[in-house]
């Protein structure tokens, strides 16, 4: 009985692994599918996980002061799921911030920290790269955690609102808009799906598995760094570095995906 | 439908750096870097290189990777070995101008199973030579590179 | 000195398994920056992994490997509290070893 249904195994196993091969090649989706499977382990953003993980338990700026009292929502230091609860309105600052932007606010409260270095800084600049390292850290520690973002406060409400205004907002040298790109279900540039923003399931794909590792550059890229790519892809002037423009369009995909599993940081092609 | 041009840039640089005449080493810091099989141009040259003659096929050496790779600046290939006495496991890509990108020495007690990733400058071959009780084996696999479109 | 290496290594039915993520360039020395300067060639040409004082795997690596180099790999014995050291060295010479606990 035993070697039978290990013979049967093997034989489905055989099965399979002749049906994955000819999926593969019948359909070239499914050879990008097992192509994302394989870099799946082994995210390089780990090695950036490491980095923020240093710079937020290490003293720094005027104060000589690390990050690890900083309140990302959940009480000063806790790190555990706050990056799943954000962007939210923060009383302290009568914002509503994103990850980057509170980031900005403790590095100036705790650290003394000039913002405007940040802000200022080229992506791949290193006052960026510090940023950028943060955010692997910290969305990290949101792993398997799901998204809550419901806009409650009246802060909150008017951010989601501008938000979707400005995914709908068509402008620029092409007349383009976030929508164009992400306003229509089933659509791809190339092998690339575009997700459908306005509904759960693309904002999810989105907003779980940003922020991520880029293989094709092998650069770290925060959520800030993927909206700005947006804007200069549409030709727009670019949003300045956690402002409440890009803020708004991460409340509007965060809440969009309310209730999905974060799976950051992610890995993309 | 959307160029984008820093990475269409960056496919470029790639390709023209994989199809460069020639790559230049500068001077090597370890002496048992083999550097004639590095830096052979063609297939009969890198196995020359490696004491490889004409390894034979068959299934004991398999080549696991997918059909298609979304980027060529980071391939996962898994290279495996069912053959007793595996010494030594090497990755080359028939189409990149330096076609062996690693060798992997094992140990006795290392089971002759290794996954790297590597990159491709375009569609290619992808072959797992295996050295076994002094003899030569391979298995080969086309893997296909794909240009992407923007953030993914 | 380069920058940490990640190693996982894990021990299950015998069998240890090691993953290690390196933190490095990979340049290949053909491509060029934004001025048209060629970028030198930096990458990893050798790693070494032990297990305990035993060498279980020696590679020699080209500047096709990818960018932040992954490999795994699995070797028979090895248990929990054993320790897992991995060193590269790349052609400028630079070199770099870490160590983990086999869980």
């Amino acid at each position: 009985m035993h070697q039978a249904s290990t013979g049967i195994a093997a034989f489905l196993a055989a099965v399979a692994a002749v049906t994955v091969a000819h999926a593969q090649m019948d359909n070239p989706q499914a050879g990008i599918e097992a192509y994302r499977e394989a870099l799946q382990d082994g995210n390089p953003a780990e090695l950036h996980e490491m980095a923020g993980e240093e710079l937020w338990t290490t003293p720094a700026g005027p104060k000589n002061a690390s990050l690890e009292q900083c309140d990302l929502g959940l009480g000063p230091g806790v790190v555990k799921g706050a990056y799943a609860r954000l962007p939210r309105y923060f009383a302290d600052t009568d914002r509503v911030q994103d990850l980057e932007s509170r980031l900005l606010t403790c590095m100036e409260t705790l650290q003394g920290k000039d913002p405007k270095v940040y802000i200022d800084a080229s992506f791949t600049a290193p006052p960026k790269e510090e940023m950028n390292a943060l955010v692997a850290y910290l969305s990290g520690q949101s792993r398997d955690v799901a998204v809550t973002v419901t806009p409650e406060h009246p802060k909150e409400r008017a951010m989601y609102e501008l938000g979707k205004r400005l995914f709908f907002f068509q402008g620029g040298p092409y007349d383009f808009s976030c929508a164009t790109c992400h306003g229509q279900e089933g659509t791809r540039i190339r092998m690339q799906d575009l997700p459908y923003i306005p509904g759960h399931e693309g904002a999810a794909a989105g907003w779980t598995s940003w922020p991520a590792y880029r293989v094709s550059n092998g650069q770290m890229w925060s959520m800030q760094w993927r909206l700005n790519d947006c804007f200069r892809q549409q030709r727009f002037p670019e949003p300045i570095y956690a402002s409440d423009a890009t803020i708004a369009l991460s409340t509007y995909i965060a809440a969009n995906s309310n209730g999905a599993v974060m799976k950051t940081p992610g890995i993309k092609r | 439908m959307i160029e984008h041009p820093m990475e269409r840039r960056q496919v470029l640089t790639l390709l023209g750096a994989l199809a460069a005449a020639g790559m230049v080493f500068p001077r090597m810091a370890l002496a048992n870097w083999d550097k004639a099989a590095f830096e052979a141009r063609t297939m009969d040259e890198a196995l020359k290189a490696l004491g490889a003659g004409t390894p034979a096929t068959g299934g004991d050496v398999q080549i696991i990777a997918s059909d298609i790779a979304e980027n060529g600046a980071v391939v996962p290939v898994q290279a495996v070995s069912k053959l007793p006495n595996t010494e030594r496991i090497a990755i080359l890509v028939e189409k990149n101008p330096s076609m062996l990108a690693g060798s992997f020495d094992i140990a006795a007690d290392t089971i002759p199973d290794v996954t790297a990733r590597i990159k491709m400058g375009q569609t290619s071959n992808v072959h797992v030579l295996v050295k076994a009780d002094g003899k030569f084996y391979t298995a080969s696999k086309e893997i296909k590179v794909t240009l992407g479109g923007c953030g993914g | 000195m380069g920058k940490p290496m990640k190693i996982r290594a894990a021990s299950k039915d015998g069998v240890t398994e090691i993953k290690v993520l390196m933190n490095h360039e990979m340049e290949t020395g053909q491509r060029k920056d934004a001025s048209g300067a060629t970028i030198p060639a930096w990458f990893i040409n050798q790693v070494t992994a032990k297990l305990g004082d035993r060498t279980v795997l020696q590679a020699q690596w080209g500047p096709s490997i990818s960018k932040n180099p992954f490999l795994a790999f699995r070797i028979k014995g090895g248990k929990a509290g054993d320790t897992v050291t991995v060193t590269w060295v790349d052609n400028t010479g630079d070199t770099r070893t870490d160590e983990a606990t086999v869980t």
